[in-house]
């Protein structure tokens, strides 16, 4: 039986990876545990992770060689101290997924194997053929059933705000519950963030309808800094218009990239590591040879998977031969497929020391949504798996030993009526005052896809903030059509729309702020990276209506910034 | 850009305003490219029409699982059915059953959407799956069941046995296979093929300690492995290629034939006899069936044991409905002996596919055959050829099989 008011010592905000990790993590402490999902947690976006997860696990591999490699990837941006964190434990994680049941692949004896990835000095992304991140999914969510009684479930719950008390601890949060309408207030005694990224800003993106940065939203509006919200990836291989991903293990396999002259161009970019130089870098060359005219009509390249032996694509590109004959109509196996980059992931968020705590007692967050940093600029490929894995687990280990030491404090419950206030208040609307939330949705996403890309400028950056702060104001008087309580999707996507424009606006500010170019941040009127003023991480905190900007230092332990090539 | 129209079967949740609850029909009217997806249609007359058309969604490419539905009766996931191919489908529906509906003033006939079927409606296209699907999954205790004592590295494993649970692990829980499943329709207690597919993933799975228990369980539980009627439709709705029936017989058969797990329902010996009649017959002598499920051989006719009678008398009325409509041969037909053969020497040909299955104990899974460069004409395609009728009861049928099904 649940009690009136659920009450939970830990308060798990999405259920994708780094959501379960964390939730799994809290039990084991032996403390209560709730998990709350605006979607069914096997629905989550983790799903789509398809390549890997790296870890040095390989004899001869080290943890030091893949934090370079990471450090290197981010263009120095990243937190040396975070990075070495992650890529220490790395090699446990993926024995622990081992033992719960993860399929990896295996080579011929048996044990674990690796495939090649972007950025990355060896081989040491293991894998699941490429459904790697379902894979690990639904095993977390395995353990989620057997630990039912430990772990309470809210799924199709919609969180809407999150409750600070008024020492200014974060203490539970306001839900929807999707099947029926009603409003509850979670008491927690933490709350832990791990509802992902923001990539629906974007049209198109990578991401999926549910991307669309709740999590970071609602942990600026309650105070805590963002950070790094510049840095946007985009992918190197995403399908043009419908932008689906192609793994960057097609790439990993030995596929080629091709301009429409059928040259190899990499080899002009990255000569050493050609196609798996790191992402940035295999974008921007793919943009240039499209913006210089030797990409095809379309504003695409082709990416070769030909080259690779059939049957090895069979067993490990099988999603991407389905990609491509459902979505593209394109057999992979016989043909090169059209390809370009596209909105991916988003390295910011919400601000974290490393075991991913906020600068709000009580609030954590962890995976696409947090920012620790261990991307930096630029994340390489297989790495953001290990990222949700690595912090969702010490977030949930860490709340959870706090949970043990700190006492009961009830948020009030005014936050819950301010909440019905604000739903009621986009029911009312009428019809004729406001645009509607799709138009709305829909030019914004054009928008950052034209400005807020690949390629920046002030000028652009400039025009997209003011029309992402028109759009806020529009936000405001959009209409819906349904007013019912069941299911109703029409409230949850306003609810989203502002969200969504809360991140945008400070991706565009700190996009305009960095002033240099560097990991995924490429500003035409200001092409080389400057370390002197720059080195440093550009922060956003809530002030008023309108963010305020700060910095905080770059982490930098043994390696010191130097020239990137691949 | 083309004109197309959903017909989409909304369910009303609650009464307000505008009318009572209850489900009730409306057209959209949408206009898109035929290469993109019933999903797409949907989400434009949702963005630009109706917002209360309720229909979950999240990654429009075939991964999160959400939009399951039917689209012109097939169940299947919206995001991946190609609006133009729906329309297509839809056109060829109305001509063989010459039942043209009205509406559709674009020449073609309305692309049908409906809720998943064997589930409860909770709002237009969202159905009730926890009370359904999940309920099942967590019915085959769905979790790793290690020794207990983990290695300090990995479990050492051979190679195509993770190829091979990796076929069922690419289900997405989209429950297409649960809403096409014709057993559930007449048992909605049956475990069904989603969850039969998730034990496989178990059962499958080396590092298993449980295996037998989990046989056991599912052979003996009345709605278990042998609860599948065989219709394929399972297979042809997964949009993941798992195939899930394919599972279950794999179930089966390590349960009745390698672990030799005599179930309560008679189910592996009614297996046995089919098997049987059709290698000697080639097609199904139901004057042999029962008995031969209930009492083998002449021993088992001669001394029948208790249980054998009260099986044989308890499916006397099944037999007697299945005569009087038609769905068994007429009575004079059925006495023994005066079973019809096969014409020419297809007796022989069905005796070689039997040899070919018995020689060629593989788990044929797409994920372990993957193709080769060079496809040769094999003996597996000789295998469908040889008679859908007795390709489900030999052996395994091949995920290729499914494939080449679909696609054709």
């Amino acid at each position: 039986m649940r009690p009136a008011v659920p009450k939970h010592d830990v308060l798990v905000i999405g259920a994708g990876l780094a959501g379960q990790r964390a939730a799994l993590a809290a039990a084991e402490k032996g403390v209560t545990v709730g998990i709350i999902s605006k979607v069914h947690p096997v629905r989550s976006h983790s799903n789509a992770a398809q390549g890997g997860i790296n870890a040095a696990l390989n004899p001869g591999d080290t943890w030091e060689s893949h934090a370079f490699d990471t450090v290197k990837g981010s263009d120095y941006l990243g937190d040396q101290d975070a990075i070495e964190i992650m890529c220490r434990e790395a090699p446990n994680e993926i024995l622990h997924l081992e033992h719960l049941g993860v399929p990896f692949h295996r080579n011929e004896e048996g044990k674990l194997g690796t495939r090649a990835f972007g950025g990355a000095s060896q081989a040491r992304t293991f894998y699941v053929a490429d459904i790697t991140g379902q894979a690990i999914m639904h095993v977390l969510y395995e353990q989620l059933m057997k630990y039912s009684d430990l772990i309470d479930r809210y799924e199709e719950y919609f969180t809407t705000a999150l409750a600070i008390d008024d020492d200014g601890n974060c203490v539970g949060a306001v839900t929807r519950n999707v099947r029926d309408g009603s409003m509850e207030l979670f008491e927690a005694k933490n709350v832990i963030l791990a509802t992902g990224g923001n990539g629906q800003i974007w049209k198109p993106t990578t991401n999926a309808l549910i991307c669309t940065g709740d999590g970071i939203a609602m942990a600026y509006r309650a105070g805590a800094p963002l950070m790094d919200m510049e840095m946007i990836q985009y992918h190197p291989t995403t399908l043009a218009g419908k932008g689906f991903l192609i793994t960057e293990g097609a790439r990993g396999e030995g596929a080629h990239l091709l301009n429409a002259k059928g040259e190899r161009f990499m080899e002009k970019y990255a000569p050493n590591k050609m196609e798996l130089a790191s992402r940035d870098v295999v974008s921007r060359a793919e943009q240039t040879e499209i913006n210089e005219g030797r990409g095809f009509p379309d504003g695409t390249v082709a990416l070769d998977i030909t080259v690779v032996p059939k049957k090895r694509i069979h067993e490990a590109l099988r999603e991407i031969v389905l990609v491509g004959r459902d979505f593209a109509g394109v057999d992979i196996t016989r043909e090169p497929i059209r390809i370009k980059p596209g909105n991916h992931y988003t390295m910011g968020g919400v601000k974290t020391d490393v075991n991913g705590a906020t600068s709000i007692p009580g609030l954590y967050a962890a995976g696409e949504c947090a920012c620790v940093s261990v991307h930096g600029g630029n994340r390489l490929g297989a790495n953001s798996l290990l990222d949700t894995l690595i912090f969702g687990r010490r977030a949930g280990a860490h709340a959870a030993d706090r949970a043990k030491r700190i006492d009961w404090s009830r948020p009030s419950r005014a936050i819950l009526a301010d909440e019905e206030a604000k739903i009621a208040e986009i029911m009312k609307r009428e019809r004729a005052t406001g645009r509607r939330i799709s138009e709305i949705k829909h030019e914004l996403g054009t928008t950052m896809d034209k400005y807020v890309a690949v390629f920046r400028d002030e000028e652009g950056l400039t025009k997209a903030l003011e029309t992402v702060r028109r759009l806020k104001e529009e936000a405001k008087t959009a209409y819906i059509d349904d007013r019912g309580t069941v299911f109703n999707q029409d409230i949850l996507g306003a609810l989203e729309l502002s969200f969504m424009l809360d991140s945008a606006e400070c991706t565009c500010i700190a996009a305009l702020h960095r002033t240099e170019s560097r990991g995924a941040q490429y500003r035409t009127d200001y092409p080389e990276r400057n370390d002197e003023e720059w080195l440093k991480h550009i922060t956003l905190t809530l002030d008023g209506d309108e963010p305020k900007i700060g910095y905080a230092p770059v982490t930098i332990t043994q390696w010191q910034p130097a020239e990137r090539t691949y | 850009m083309a004109e197309y129209t959903l017909r989409v079967r909304r369910q009303k949740p609650e009464a307000d305003d505008r009318g009572p609850a209850g489900p009730y029909w409306e057209d959209f009217e949408v206009e898109l490219d035929p290469t993109l997806s019933v999903l797409d249609g949907l989400l434009q007359a949702k963005d630009r029409q109706d917002g209360s058309l309720g229909v979950r969604c999240s990654c429009r490419a075939a991964i999160c699982g959400s939009c399951g539905v039917k689209i012109n009766g097939q169940s299947t996931l919206a995001c991946l059915t190609q609006i133009g191919e729906a329309q297509e489908r839809a056109n060829r529906l109305a001509e063989k059953t010459e039942t043209a509906a009205e509406g559709a003033g674009n020449g073609n006939q309305p692309i049908v959407v409906e809720p998943m079927g064997n589930m409860p409606v909770i709002k237009d296209l969202v159905t009730d799956m926890e009370s359904t699907h999940w309920k099942k999954i967590r019915r085959v205790t769905p979790w790793l069941i290690d020794d207990g004592n983990p290695p300090e590295r990995e479990r050492i494993v051979p190679p195509e046995t993770m190829v091979d649970i990796t076929q069922t692990i690419a289900c997405i829980q989209c429950g297409a296979c649960v809403s096409s499943c014709l057993s559930m329709e007449a048992d909605p207690e049956f475990i069904g093929p989603a969850a039969l597919a998730k034990a496989y993933r178990f059962v499958g799975d080396p590092r298993d300690v449980d295996t037998e228990a989990r046989l056991h369980d599912l052979a003996q539980d009345p709605h278990g492995i042998y609860d599948c009627t065989h219709c394929f439709s399972c297979v042809d709705a997964c949009p993941k290629g798992v195939a899930p029936m394919d599972q279950i017989m794999r179930l089966r058969r390590l349960a009745g034939h390698d672990h030799d797990i005599d179930d309560r329902n008679n189910g592996r010996r009614h297996e046995t006899a089919f098997v049987k009649i059709i290698e000697k017959k080639g097609t199904l002598d139901e004057s042999l069936l029962l008995q031969e499920s209930y009492a083998q051989g002449i021993k088992g006719k001669l001394k029948p044991s208790k249980g054998a009678i009260k099986g044989l008398l308890g499916s006397l009325p099944t037999a007697i409905r299945g005569i009087r409509t038609g769905k068994m041969r007429s009575l004079p037909k059925l006495i023994p002996g005066i079973h019809p053969k096969l014409p020419g020497d297809a007796q022989d040909h069905v005796k070689r596919i039997y040899k070919h299955a018995e020689e060629h104990r593989e788990e044929l899974n797409l994920y372990i055959s993957g193709v080769e460069d060079d496809p040769e004409p094999s003996d597996v395609v000789q295998l469908t050829e040889g008679g859908s009728e007795v390709a489900g009861a030999s052996a395994e049928t091949t995920n290729q099989n499914a494939e080449e099904r679909r696609d054709s």
